[in-house]
């Protein structure tokens, strides 16, 4: 007979995921880095109007591409309209555009991907067919197409780009799911006669949250990437609305004349997108070291 | 392999399917829209007749899908141009730009890679992962300004924008080539440093690298011959990935340099609500990168002779 355990010993206190998570990305001093700038951003966004200090078209005519200055820290565009407040003010527009994008695909993709991957059969593979067709279009290449149709401006921006990321987190759902719905766990619900649904929300859902979480942190930073890349072609945001992307290309054809209304914004939307991948790494690293990036998602599936 | 040309094909059929609808999804008349508010009634109607959009939509699309397989697109809303010339007119410059950008990719990415992982955990291996960091999330159409900023307007030494053909002076044509290529390679550079970084290191934990190690083997030689020879393949994958993705039309990188390529076609195409020439350059772009990756996958298969599409 084995002698019993040893009851006095404590425990080691639990602790959820979630902590252990956070304690690992804090750990990691490039993510948390990351976390640092996401959060001036965020509080950027928010406070934006009324942080900056001039308003997001007060124009001056009196002091049109005046260098940066003291009274202009990042200078003046061909409007005498102030690139500091513009920047802060158009941080909101990038995480706008994120959060409604990144949302579209997370919500379509997650749904396509959980069932397919627990459905199977026929329906699977048209699902998954139907995105690797999505998936072979260059993304901007597509976005610009769906904003062609849709019209140029902002909400259909987000929606284009929505559609884009959709691929992706369906392949990243399905993947967890086919290994999720092997479960005894899911087997047994399933014995005791739960439906389908339930058991794809109650059991399987949570059960793959990790990846889709990590997921959704790069895609903010392609997301982002991709909204500026669509303003500067002018197919997305429109002016006067300060946007990053736009404020780019205003800044390019006066790139000889006022290096700074180019520079700033660059400098705004490369900042952004480093702080969402360095997160997005740190993230995978911490809940689902095995999850490829969306290159090597597109390298293995193509 | 039968099933994997298969599914390219099936793939292909479903961009056609996409391609078309696109113009169909146009809110209204899409040849109204494109004509704008002032149009010769004569021109309206040939141009209806001419994309047959008074026909049923699936007769539409067989005989739209029917003459893309006879290399027939359309003709351009506006110029009265056939797609497919004004689409061979960029392929050249496309070609150039996707070729000089991979060139220069894996110039940095194969070396950077490969010693990143050699040398894990070392200084050389953060400054190439911070490097390649950097290169992931830096908008290319921002560093290509930046470039014309110091290389053009500053220094003077390269021209800000603008295409020379070869046959008609090489130097210029080198001269202009120089900074897309250089924006498209960086990016593309760090992606592929990235992942080369990634599949040695998963090669030098293999067991026959363990064991190569245990017999004494010389690291080079574990190198050279137990480790590359496995990391390539997915390297060169990848390296496929990209230059259909270049090939697509680096969009940004076009407009920011005035390249003519294909990419900045389709773009032309959307602000002119050109939808047959849109279509056109959509629909050969997304084949195209169909295609390649076909080509990477048959020559991945017969690389690696444990890969099998049968």
């Amino acid at each position: 007979m084995s002698a019993p355990a040893d009851t006095d010993t404590p425990l080691p206190p639990r602790r959820s995921q979630w902590r252990r998570t956070l304690e690992a990305v804090v750990a990691n001093r490039l993510a948390l880095a990351g976390l640092v700038v996401l959060g001036l951003l965020v509080l950027t966004a928010l406070l934006g109007e009324a942080i900056a200090p001039y308003g997001a078209n007060e124009q001056d005519f009196t002091a049109r591409f005046d260098p940066p200055s003291t009274s202009h820290w990042f200078g003046t565009d061909d409007l005498g309209r102030d690139v500091f407040s513009r920047v802060l003010i158009g941080a909101s527009t990038s995480l706008q555009v994120g959060a409604v994008a990144v949302g579209i695909s997370l919500v379509l993709g997650t749904a396509v991907g959980l069932v397919a991957g627990y459905r199977g059969g026929w329906l699977d593979s048209v699902l998954m067919r139907s995105m690797d067709v999505l998936f072979s279009f260059p993304v901007v290449l597509l976005a610009i197409a769906i904003v062609a149709v849709l019209g140029p401006n902002l909400v259909n921006a987000m929606i284009a780009i929505g559609i884009v990321f959709t691929p992706i987190f369906a392949r990243v759902v399905r993947g967890s799911v086919l290994s999720v719905r092997e479960e005894v766990y899911i087997r047994a619900v399933r014995s005791l006669g739960a439906s389908d649904t339930r058991i794809v929300l109650r059991h399987v859902l949570p059960n793959v949250t990790a990846p889709i979480i990590v997921q959704t942190s790069l895609s903010f930073a392609f997301a982002i990437l991709t909204e500026a890349a669509l303003s500067f072609l002018g197919v997305g945001v429109q002016p006067p609305q300060p946007a990053w992307g736009l404020m780019l290309q205003e800044g390019r054809g006066v790139i000889d004349l006022a290096w700074w209304v180019g520079v700033f914004p660059g400098l705004a939307i490369f900042l952004t997108v480093m702080a969402f991948n360095v997160v997005g790494d740190g993230l995978r690293d911490a809940l689902d070291p095995r999850q490829r990036s969306v290159i090597e998602s597109r390298a293995q599936e193509a | 392999m039968v099933r994997r040309v298969l599914q390219a094909l099936l793939s292909l059929l479903g961009v056609s399917v996409i391609v078309f609808a696109l113009l169909h999804l146009v809110p209204g008349d899409p040849v109204r829209t494109a004509l704008g508010t002032r149009f010769d009634p004569d021109t309206y109607e040939a141009l209806r007749a001419r994309a047959g959009l008074d026909r049923p939509l699936l007769v539409q699309y067989v005989s739209w899908l029917g003459g893309v397989l006879t290399g027939d697109l359309g003709v351009s809303f506006r110029t009265g141009q056939t797609v497919s010339s004004a689409i061979a007119a960029r392929l050249p410059a496309t070609a150039t730009l996707a070729g000089a950008s991979l060139v220069i990719a894996l110039v940095i990415a194969i070396p950077a890679g490969i010693i990143s992982a050699v040398r894990q955990g070392r200084p050389v291996d953060y400054v190439a992962t911070a490097a390649s960091q950097v290169g992931v999330s830096i908008p290319d159409f921002w560093y290509g300004i930046m470039l014309i900023l110091i290389f053009a307007s500053g220094f003077g030494m390269l021209p800000p924008s603008g295409y020379e053909s070869l046959l008609e002076d090489p130097l210029e044509w080198l001269r202009h080539l120089i900074l897309p290529a250089v924006t498209a390679g960086v990016v593309t550079g760090a992606i592929l440093t990235r992942f080369t970084r990634s599949s040695v290191l998963e090669a030098m934990t293999a067991d026959h690298v363990r064991l190569a190690r245990a017999k004494g083997l010389p690291e080079r030689t574990i190198l050279r011959t137990h480790v590359l020879r496995n990391a390539w393949i997915p390297i060169v994958t990848v390296t496929g990935l990209q230059l259909a993705t270049l090939l697509g039309g680096v969009v940004v990188v076009e407009v920011v340099f005035a390249w003519p390529g294909l990419g900045r076609l389709a773009l032309d195409a959307v602000e002119a609500r050109d939808y047959p020439l849109m279509q056109g350059a959509v629909l050969v772009i997304a084949s195209g990168f169909l295609v390649v990756n076909l080509l990477v996958d048959l020559l991945y298969a017969r690389l690696d002779p444990r890969i099998s599409y049968a």
